[in-house]
């Protein structure tokens, strides 16, 4: 690796994760939910109902992931990033709820970004596509509910050193258009 | 008349799957080591070194690539002399797909209904499956696992024949630099130009399967891949979509005769997980 990546530890405090900054890469270890289009679904339907959520959000991180069957060995099957924005028309309702991290791939809208600087929750990023060796991460993984949902169940894992970039900060800085911004002018002067 | 089975059909379908979802094409695995060498951006570096082990591992432990194993595609060349026994064709394929979906440990991403249930299928089927008469007494088969991030980011325009060169080149570069990060770059791009809307977006997913660093055998396409190749790469975005000058592997374009009045353009995004595999029987 070319640059040093940071540890932390998650849950944080919210000065921990307000410190980060777009562009920061870093291993992350501790907690994680997973949740993806339907179960978003269903959990925004529970907030709009005034219901408790299965788990307590307040503080957490979330990955947007749907893994892959778990093999015989391994504590959970291939397990990358799916595609962020399509959680955008949820993301604000969580972030309003204590959601206080996301773990995705892509971009995000201005809304989702907005609602992040009011809350000052972080954007992480995983590589997409890099599945088998993020799931190296993973030590467990416990589906803690709406298992009808197959691989789209909420779980629970537990992460040790999982790579992540941070893309987009609580100040609302964006990694993504700041490297393709830089990238785009040092390709157009070569 | 050469007699197959259909026994035989689902294990070839079934083995072409496990092959395409754990192991990456020797194509794709020396064009990522080249990028490597020549990507601007260190982090870009990093991030395909980080997709070279990770497509490593999945060779090595036969564990899935990617967690999206895709929608299976299956485009099936039957010889004309060829004569099918022991049941439905279709069926047989679908049976292939079940078994390396569920026996080999790769996610059934599939929903029954598109729209108001979308209850999943639990099996990963159906497949699209696509079937082409051909002269021989073989079938040989073509599948595909499609990843969705990237389908998602596809697209089809029906551009006028004033459009010409400039506006083919100029679709396939919005189509990707609208994409940005989401499918996953760098990028296999599959394109097909002419047709009707239909034809050019099945070329252009068949297009996606031709290995990297082949070329249209006709000098003009090939002449327009290398240039839709190099507009991307100046788009900035980069390996993962943090920046780079590695944003496509390549950029693989077909052709079919059209009508006087159109020049349809299909461009299918397809991810560096790109997952194929043939088999003749
Ligand atoms: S776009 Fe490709 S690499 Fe990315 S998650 Fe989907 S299948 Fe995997």
């Amino acid at each position: 690796m070319s640059e040093e990546r940071k540890r932390l530890q998650i849950p944080c405090s919210e000065e921990e994760y307000r410190s980060l900054r777009a562009g920061d890469r870093l291993l992350i270890s501790g907690t994680l939910y997973t949740a993806r289009d339907a179960a978003h679904k269903r959990l925004c339907a529970l907030l709009d109902e005034g219901r408790e959520l299965p788990f307590d959000i307040r503080g957490q991180v979330i990955y947007y992931v749907g893994p892959a069957p778990t093999p015989p060995g391994y504590a959970i099957g291939s397990a990358g990033p799916t595609t962020s924005y399509r959680m955008d028309k949820y993301a604000p309702r969580l972030l309003d709820a204590g959601l206080k991290g996301m773990i995705g791939k892509g971009l995000r809208n201005d809304e989702v970004k907005a609602s992040m600087k009011k809350n000052g929750a972080v954007y992480f990023a995983a590589t997409g596509g890099a599945a088998a060796l993020i799931a190296r991460s993973i030590i467990s993984s416990e589906v803690i509910a709406y298992e009808d949902l197959g691989t789209e169940a909420v779980r629970k894992l537990e992460v040790r050193d999982m790579p992540v970039i941070v893309a987009v900060d609580p100040d609302g800085n964006d990694a993504y258009e700041a490297g393709r911004e830089e990238c785009r002018a040092a390709l157009a002067s070569l | 008349m050469r007699s197959i089975s259909t026994g035989l059909i689902t294990e070839t379908v079934k083995n072409a799957f496990l092959r395409a979802n754990y192991d990456i094409g020797a194509d794709i695995t020396e064009c990522l080591e080249k990028s490597r060498r020549e990507e601007i951006s260190p982090l870009g570096r990093d991030i395909l070194g980080d997709i070279l082990l990770n497509d490593e591992i999945a060779r090595t432990e036969r564990i899935a690539a990617c967690q999206d194993t895709g929608m299976a595609v299956v485009f099936a060349y039957i010889g004309q002399d060829a004569r099918i026994e022991g049941g439905d064709f279709n069926e047989a394929v679908e049976e292939g797909v079940r078994q390396a979906y569920s026996e080999g440990y790769l996610r059934k991403s599939v929903v029954s209904d598109p729209l108001f249930d979308r209850r999943n299928t639990g099996d990963n089927t159906p497949a699209v499956i696509y079937t082409e008469i051909v002269p021989g007494d073989r079938i040989r088969f073509d599948v595909t696992a499609k990843g969705f991030g990237s389908e998602n980011m596809s697209a089809v325009r029906m551009l006028t024949p004033a459009a010409g060169v400039e506006g083919v080149l100029d679709f396939i570069e919005e189509t990707v630099s609208k994409a940005g990060p989401n499918p996953c770059p760098p990028l296999v791009v599959g394109v097909c130009v002419g047709g009707t809307m239909d034809k050019a977006a099945v070329l252009a997913k068949k297009a996606t399967m031709r290995p990297v660093g082949t070329h249209n055998s006709d000098p003009r396409y090939a002449g327009l891949e290398d240039e839709a190749l190099k507009r991307i790469n100046k788009l900035g975005i980069g390996p993962g979509g943090f920046g780079g000058s590695t944003t496509a592997l390549a950029v693989n374009i077909d052709f079919f005769p059209t009508h006087i009045a159109g020049l349809p353009v299909a461009v299918n995004i397809c991810c560096h997980v790109a997952r194929h595999a043939s088999a003749e029987i």
